[in-house]
């Protein structure tokens, strides 16, 4: 029998990926952190997760030569999994960054919760929160609505086909936190650090990968 | 909402627990993944490991302990203590930790929090104020409270922020290890100045005082330590009676 062939979680020098691998690794899946565009091709599915600024993060995506390959594999049907910023580059544009454009596979733009009235909590939005969520999304399967996942950001997603937003958080205002379109889902939130709760939700996806 | 999160403290010296009364008088108390595991089981929100070893024993032991903790622990963790360069943050983060705690070092370098977070992101700062009452104001204190710096808290606090902090840590020397309530005035004094959460430390003995702390006060997390290490209450027993008030926790 042929070994599957692992998942990549992509190091573009931007924050924590190692709790993700170890997150798969605990879940008995194979992960492994790839930065190079051709590893991409070796791996069953993609993970994009990430921590910091766009601006910086679509620099080393381009510089890489990952954005375009990355672009091209979301595309061509291969599974995908984005986390945290790597739900933010998916889009157009953001307000963090004036210079960088996003990856452009979905519509629509990133903006920061200080730039609208209505949240005025702290920023960031740190900590638990529980989700509104559609109970169809294969993502969510046995999720309940007293479960809560773990936030940090200060940017969301403003998403323009509303019907790719799975779930939502309320923090002063509704705002977007899961996406998905066909081989493409992508939470705001942190799986690999939401204890149970994202375990559950990170082996739904591995189930509708494999 | 966003739930008000429960945070054990974890000391670390030499890559064991060990814990303070006082900043003082410390006692082993086990091994910091074990306990790590343990508390994320019991329903921690988030965990700090705050590593005491003097700076001159400590290589790479710090990024070890996170990288280990890593492996087991699902929830968020920050890691402290002594640490002062982009590069050891970089080694921490790596190895699985969510954020670096900054005191010291960013009282004598405060640039050192806006490189951090420019490099990192603002998320992955925490600055660790330890305060203690003198005359109507609080006083920064530093070195694991031996120095006192002369820094207002609530000056330095604005500052921290406007720097890049993404959250505070802020401790009451006063009470800390007293377990006779947080610092009620001393919280909502920073919590009302700042924009960005604010985990209170420092005095708590019972629910009651979470309870009031977030009653009172804006404070976003609680830390706790001697309650939970010496097994007088369970975080299930401390949630229980935040939610018993209305007041929103996981689990």
């Amino acid at each position: 029998m042929k070994t599957p062939l692992p998942i990549a979680i992509i190091d573009y020098g931007m924050g924590n990926l190692r709790s993700a691998q170890k997150a798969f690794e605990h879940l008995g899946a194979s992960a492994r952190i790839v930065s190079q565009p051709s590893e991409l091709a070796h791996a069953q599915a993609l993970v994009l997760p990430g921590v910091g600024a766009f601006g910086a993060a679509m620099r080393s995506l381009r510089k890489s030569g990952l954005a375009e390959i990355l672009v091209e594999a979301v595309q061509s049907g291969k599974p995908f999994l984005g986390i945290c910023l790597g739900l933010q580059l998916l889009f157009e544009t953001s307000d963090e960054s004036s210079e960088e454009t996003g990856l452009g596979l979905l519509k629509g733009k990133v903006i920061g919760f200080r730039s609208q009235p209505q949240f005025s909590l702290p920023v960031p939005h740190m900590g638990w929160n529980r989700l509104r969520f559609r109970p169809d999304c294969p993502l969510m399967r046995g999720l309940a609505p007293s479960d809560y996942v773990y936030f940090v950001h200060s940017y969301y997603p403003h998403v323009e086909d509303e019907s790719l937003i799975c779930a939502e958080a309320d923090y002063g205002g509704w705002f977007p936190c899961a996406v998905h379109r066909e081989n493409l889902f992508a939470t705001q939130f942190h799986p690999e650090k939401s204890g149970e709760t994202g375990l559950r939700l990170l082996k739904n996806w591995l189930d509708l990968i494999e | 909402m966003l739930a008000k999160r429960i945070i054990p403290c974890l000391d670390i010296r030499n890559g064991r627990v060990v814990k303070g009364v006082q900043f003082e008088n410390l006692r082993d108390a086990g091994d910091p993944v074990e306990l790590a595991a343990y508390y994320n089981q019991e329903g921690a929100d988030e965990l700090v490991f705050l590593d005491i070893t003097a700076s001159h024993e400590r290589r790479q032991t710090t990024a070890e302990l996170a990288a280990r903790v890593a492996e087991q622990v699902f929830i968020p963790f920050t890691v402290g203590g002594g640490i002062r360069s982009i590069a050891e943050m970089r080694a921490i983060l790596k190895a699985g930790a969510d954020k670096i705690s900054l005191n010291t070092p960013a009282v004598q370098n405060p640039e050192l929090i806006t490189q951090a977070a420019e490099t990192f992101g603002s998320q992955c700062v925490v600055v660790a104020i330890d305060a203690r009452s003198v005359d109507d104001r609080w006083e920064v204190y530093t070195h694991g409270g031996r120095q006192a710096t002369g820094l207002d808290a609530l000056e330095w606090a604005q500052k921290a922020a406007r720097l890049g902090a993404g959250e505070i840590l802020l401790t009451s020397m006063d009470r800390d290890g007293a377990q006779t309530g947080y610092d009620l005035a001393l919280t909502k004094t920073i919590t009302e100045s700042v924009d960005i959460p604010v985990i209170a430390s420092g005095g708590a003995g019972g629910p009651e005082h979470l309870c009031e702390l977030f009653e009172q006060t804006h404070a976003s997390a609680a830390l706790i330590a001697s309650i939970v290490h010496d097994g007088n209450y369970r975080i299930a027993d401390l949630k229980q009676a935040l939610k018993a008030r209305q007041i929103e926790t996981r689990g």
